[in-house]
């Protein structure tokens, strides 16, 4: 019954993301089945699993890259559905960080970072390019601005990506693969940048095969298989005491 | 066992040394290329004089002796000479080509984005003009517009006819012509500061925003100043335009505007045919911008209108707009097609009747294969320019 | 919906074990089969659904009278325009097919003269055979083909086709060739020429050497810049001017010196276009074996090159074909030609030959072009798949 729904789920501003039974079709194909969700705020959750289990599409529904046709997602106190509204609304309080960073090569790194403040929040330029500033120089590049993302190696453009989701003051951060396209010398840099977000308190939602990263940052390990969420722990018991077969399964291919 | 002792450069036959060979294969081409063009102007010689032919480029001044159906500046059988002539066909080939452009255009990018429609019925509709266009020749395309479409319309007689003064038949469209009488300056003066202030409004809307970050209708106002103050100049000054009516009479229509049949033809086959070239571009030009571009937009917040204007168009525009200026060449050459339908172009009109009267081959093709390369170069030069000033910065 | 205690522990977050499998569930009908697609893609918002109702108005308006034309109400036999005029039983006429039916030997022969025909039969015959054999990428001994094609197919379709007194053949003169036959051969030689022009212009443009380059440049640069019909033009009116009387060429050779030049010349901006694409560390590979400059480029180079601009060639050969339709100013009767005349013949005069005629030959050019740009899609996907890993 609705009534005990509400009972149940804590007062909106609380929670920042909440799934609830939410199914997913591409066509005939079930790709997510009946995902519940409940992220609060300040948490960071990372969200493993094989190929094709479903997580990226899982993180794309939460700010309408992707549709959901069953059950609901609500963003912030902001039920996402087909209202436009409504998703202009949710995705200017959600950041993404793409696994192919999707830098717009025709603009500067500053230019890139103020894009949306100013036609977005209608932000003057001056203000947009301090706060752009201020986060370039978070993430480490400030020196960058001027130039252009193809001349930056893989990890700074993944840096910048980060910067240019943060210009946007989101509360919530969805993280797809963020380092599966670097070279493993620039997986660092990226993951230390994520730390640090991390520590100034950023409600994160990290699809990732990082362990390493799990175990540090993490609140929740969610492991996700063939489009349900099959085993969800804190990091400890996740790796220590997996307890669904599956679950066992991966960790031991990933873990070794 | 001998240790290795100070030499040059090992001796070599000079006919194997790389430096040698490749002048010498140099100045053979050049030889035979020299000797070739040696022997071919003296052929020509030989057979013009033998044929009585003139030469040089005297016959410019001569007077023509023909008339054509369409000119856009003066000219007159009597008075024209062959130099005028040139003129005359060029004017008309760069007004069908100009109109072609512009047209051709629209069409391209309206096919070329619906093939990219989600709309099924609407995507193979335009896949299916572009494969039928695509695989049939521009000259047949062509005549069938001209023979089985405008040379089909009624007759005189039985022209059709729109409110009473606008006629369609196989001589032409004939429609009011306006004179514009003594406060038209008006007008213009109106339209032109329309256009600088749009310019303007745009320089202090950007300005704004970069203060203040409110954003402006820019379009919406540009669009009401150049259209708008020139209509309101206009009842201002009291309209002064009078429409020339065409009057029809037993066996012609008098007054009023003339648009051949030939032209429309021309213009209709050209259009159609670079226009299906152009949607391929178009298409092209917009699958090369990744959809991670349009999806890190969004995720941003940005919507649908203000990605495309920012994100998308600007690196699709680069990879488009070097064929795009390839395809406005080509239209511009196959504009030289005018002389199967009968439009008096620079090709019809000049290697066409003026090579047939004066018999000067030579200058004449050379004349008109000089202007059209100067068009293909000036256009080229300009896109390779553009293309250095835009490109991408990499490492 | 009814929460589960299942439910409450993962808003919860503690630690959570799914104990059943969710199995897969049917997509909702209104998202999935017709009626999903439907919705998806034709009425898919408001903007959508105005286009799809406009366009299935437009195709009711266009399509019944396209086949009313082409089959209903089209002429099939008759011997002359009698057949395809209106009259009182029959007051509406489609296309006029027995036009086409009885001028039809004229379409695909010409003038040529009614007793020799077997030769360009066996022309077409020969023709057809080297074309399979070179497009079938299975086929053996390919290289056998490309000599076949460009050395002995050549050399037998020329003694064929003009006759030669010395083997009983008797002369055909070029002007009675026409149709079909003139379009086949045109583009032919074009395509046999122009591709190895082509290739030594594109190399010479690369070259080291700035005379060789320049003049390549030159060929190229001034070729592409000028309409074919203004080359057609100097191959037709100044090429007897430059020769001495005793050589003056004949009308169907300057037809096809000017579209060998013509096409010649963008075949070397393929090529070069594929040429550059070839990564420097073959041409370095092989100078470090010690291959000479022709042997690289036969044996290394070209091959890669050639291979990955096929689409492209074949895009230049379809456009050369179409360009065939052009040779007319040089008073070469070429298909389109031979159907232009025949249309204006007043034994056919009726309203509707002249749309026949021209439905026709568009047809023909159709089926030839798509069936070449087919191929090289073909190719090119076949291509690309032995690419992928």
């Amino acid at each position: 019954m609705s009534q005990a729904a509400e009972a149940v789920s804590a007062p909106p501003s609380a929670l920042a993301v909440e799934i609830i039974g939410m199914h997913k079709w591409y066509g005939e194909f079930h790709v997510l089945r009946d995902i519940n969700l409940a992220v609060e705020r300040r948490e960071r959750i990372v969200i493993c699993g094989p190929s094709g289990s479903g997580k990226s599409t899982m993180i794309r529904c939460i700010n309408r890259l992707e549709e959901h046709q069953q059950g609901r997602i609500v963003v912030d106190g902001t039920e996402l559905t087909g209202d436009l509204k409504k998703i202009d609304e949710v995705r200017r309080e959600v950041g993404m960080v793409f696994q192919h960073f999707n830098l717009f090569p025709h603009l500067t790194i500053m230019e890139n970072c103020t894009l949306a403040p100013i036609w977005v929040r209608k932000m003057p330029k001056k203000e947009a390019e301090d706060v752009a500033m201020h986060f370039l120089t978070k993430v480490k590049i400030p020196e960058q601005a001027h130039k252009y993302p193809g001349q930056l190696s893989g990890g700074q453009q993944q840096r910048v990506a980060i910067a240019r989701a943060l210009c946007m003051r989101p509360k919530i951060m969805l993280f797809d693969e963020p380092t599966s396209a670097l070279d493993p010398e620039m997986v660092k840099e990226v993951l230390d940048t994520m730390v640090q977000l991390a520590d100034d308190g950023m409600t994160m939602l990290v699809v990732t095969h990082e362990m390493g990263f799990a175990r540090q940052v993490a609140n929740r390990v969610i492991f996700m298989d063939a489009g349900q969420i099959v085993e969800m722990n804190e990091p400890n018991e996740f790796f220590l005491h997996p307890k669904h077969e599956r679950t066992k399964l991966f960790l031991s291919q990933i873990l070794h | 066992m001998s240790i290795a002792q100070e030499s040059g450069p090992p001796k070599v036959a000079l006919i194997y040394d790389p430096k040698i060979r490749s002048i010498a294969y140099q100045v053979i081409l050049c030889a035979i290329i020299l000797f070739l063009a040696w022997s071919a102007v003296r052929n020509a010689a030989d057979n013009l004089a033998r044929a009585k032919i003139a030469s040089g480029f005297g016959f410019w001044n001569q007077t023509a002796g023909f008339d054509i159906s369409q000119t856009l500046i003066e000219y007159s059988a009597q008075g024209g000479t062959y130099g005028r002539a040139f003129w005359v066909g060029l004017l008309n080939t760069l007004l069908v080509a100009a109109i072609g452009i512009v047209l051709a255009t629209i069409v391209g990018f309206l096919v070329g984005i619906a093939r990219l429609s989600r709309n099924w019925l609407i995507g193979r509709l335009a896949s299916g003009y572009v494969e039928l266009i695509r695989n049939v020749p521009l000259l047949l395309q062509l005549l069938f517009w001209y023979n089985a479409v405008l040379k089909a319309l009624p007759d005189l007689r039985d022209s059709w006819s729109v409110f009473g003064n606008v006629y369609l038949n196989n001589r032409g469209f004939f429609a009011p012509y306006p004179i514009f009488g003594e406060g038209i300056g008006l007008v213009v003066g109106a339209f032109v500061v329309g256009v600088v202030g749009a310019i303007a409004f745009r320089i202090w809307a950007r300005k704004r925003q970069e203060r203040t970050g409110q954003q402006a209708p820019i379009g919406l106002v540009a669009l009401g100043l150049i259209v708008g103050l020139p209509i309101l100049a206009f009842f201002v000054a009291g309209m002064p335009a009078t429409l020339e009516y065409p009057e029809k009479g037993r066996f012609n229509i008098r007054g009023g505007m003339e648009i051949l049949p030939e032209f429309v033809a021309l213009l209709i086959g050209l259009v159609l045919y670079t226009g299906a070239f152009i949607a391929e571009v178009v298409r092209a030009g917009i699958m090369a911008v990744s959809k991670g571009q349009t999806e890190a937009a969004g995720a941003l917040g940005l919507r649908t209108g203000q990605t495309l204007k920012l994100v998308v168009i600007p690196q699709a525009m680069r990879v488009i707009i070097p064929p795009l200026t390839n395809q406005y060449l080509n239209l511009t050459k196959n504009s030289s097609l005018a002389v199967f339908v009968g439009y008096p172009d620079l090709v019809q009109i000049f290697t066409g009747t003026v090579l047939n009267q004066t018999g000067q081959a030579v200058e004449v093709v050379m004349i008109t294969m000089a202007v059209y390369l100067t068009i293909s170069l000036v256009t080229s030069m300009a896109m390779n320019w553009y293309n250095a000033r835009i490109a991408l910065v990499e490492r | 919906m009814a929460v589960t205690t299942q439910d409450s522990k993962i808003m919860r977050h503690e630690g959570y074990v799914r104990g059943t499998q969710v199995d897969a569930l049917p997509a909702p009908v209104a998202l999935t089969g017709v009626i999903g697609w439907m919705r998806a893609s034709l009425f898919a918002g408001p903007l959508n659904t105005i286009l799809t109702i406009l366009t299935i108005l437009l195709l009711i308006w266009i399509v019944p009278p396209i086949l009313d034309f082409l089959f209903i109400h089209a002429v099939w036999s008759g011997a002359d325009r009698e057949a395809c005029l209106p009259t009182a039983e029959h007051p509406e006429v489609g296309a006029c097919w027995a036009f086409v039916r009885d001028r039809f030997s004229y379409f695909i022969y010409g003038s040529y003269p009614i007793p020799e025909r077997w030769r360009v039969d066996i022309f077409f015959a020969m023709l057809a055979i080297g074309i399979f054999w070179l497009l079938w990428l299975e086929a053996p001994r390919r290289d056998l083909g490309a000599l076949y094609f460009f050395v002995v197919v050549p050399i037998v379709a020329y003694i064929l086709l003009t006759g030669s007194p010395l083997i009983g053949l008797r002369n055909v003169d070029t002007s009675l060739w026409g149709g079909v036959l003139v379009t086949i051969v045109v583009s032919w030689v074009g395509i046999v020429f122009s591709l190895p022009i082509g290739i030594l212009l594109a190399l010479g443009r690369r070259s080291n050497m700035p005379a060789v380059k320049l003049f390549s440049v030159i060929f190229i640069e001034f070729v592409r810049g000028v309409p074919l019909i203004t080359v057609l033009f100097m191959a037709s009116v100044m090429l007897p001017l430059f020769v001495p009387d005793a050589y003056s060429p004949d009308k169907l050779l300057r037809a096809l010196i000017g579209i060998a030049m013509f096409a010649s010349a963008y075949m070397a901006e393929v090529v070069r276009a594929g040429l550059q694409a070839i990564p420097k560390g073959q041409y370095e590979g092989a100078m470090a074996v010690g291959l000479g400059y022709w042997q690289m480029m036969y044996l290394i180079i070209l091959p890669q090159a050639l291979k990955i601009t096929i689409p492209n060639i074949v895009n230049t050969y379809i456009g050369l074909f179409k360009d065939t339709t052009l040779v007319v100013i040089v008073g070469i009767f070429d298909f389109l030609r031979t159907v232009e005349v025949s249309r204006i013949d007043p034994k056919w005069a009726a309203p509707t030959t002249s749309a026949t005629g021209y439905v026709f030959a568009a047809i023909f050019y159709f089926i030839f072009c798509y069936a070449m740009s087919r191929y090289a899609k073909n190719v090119e996907a076949r291509l690309g798949k032995a690419d992928r890993r």
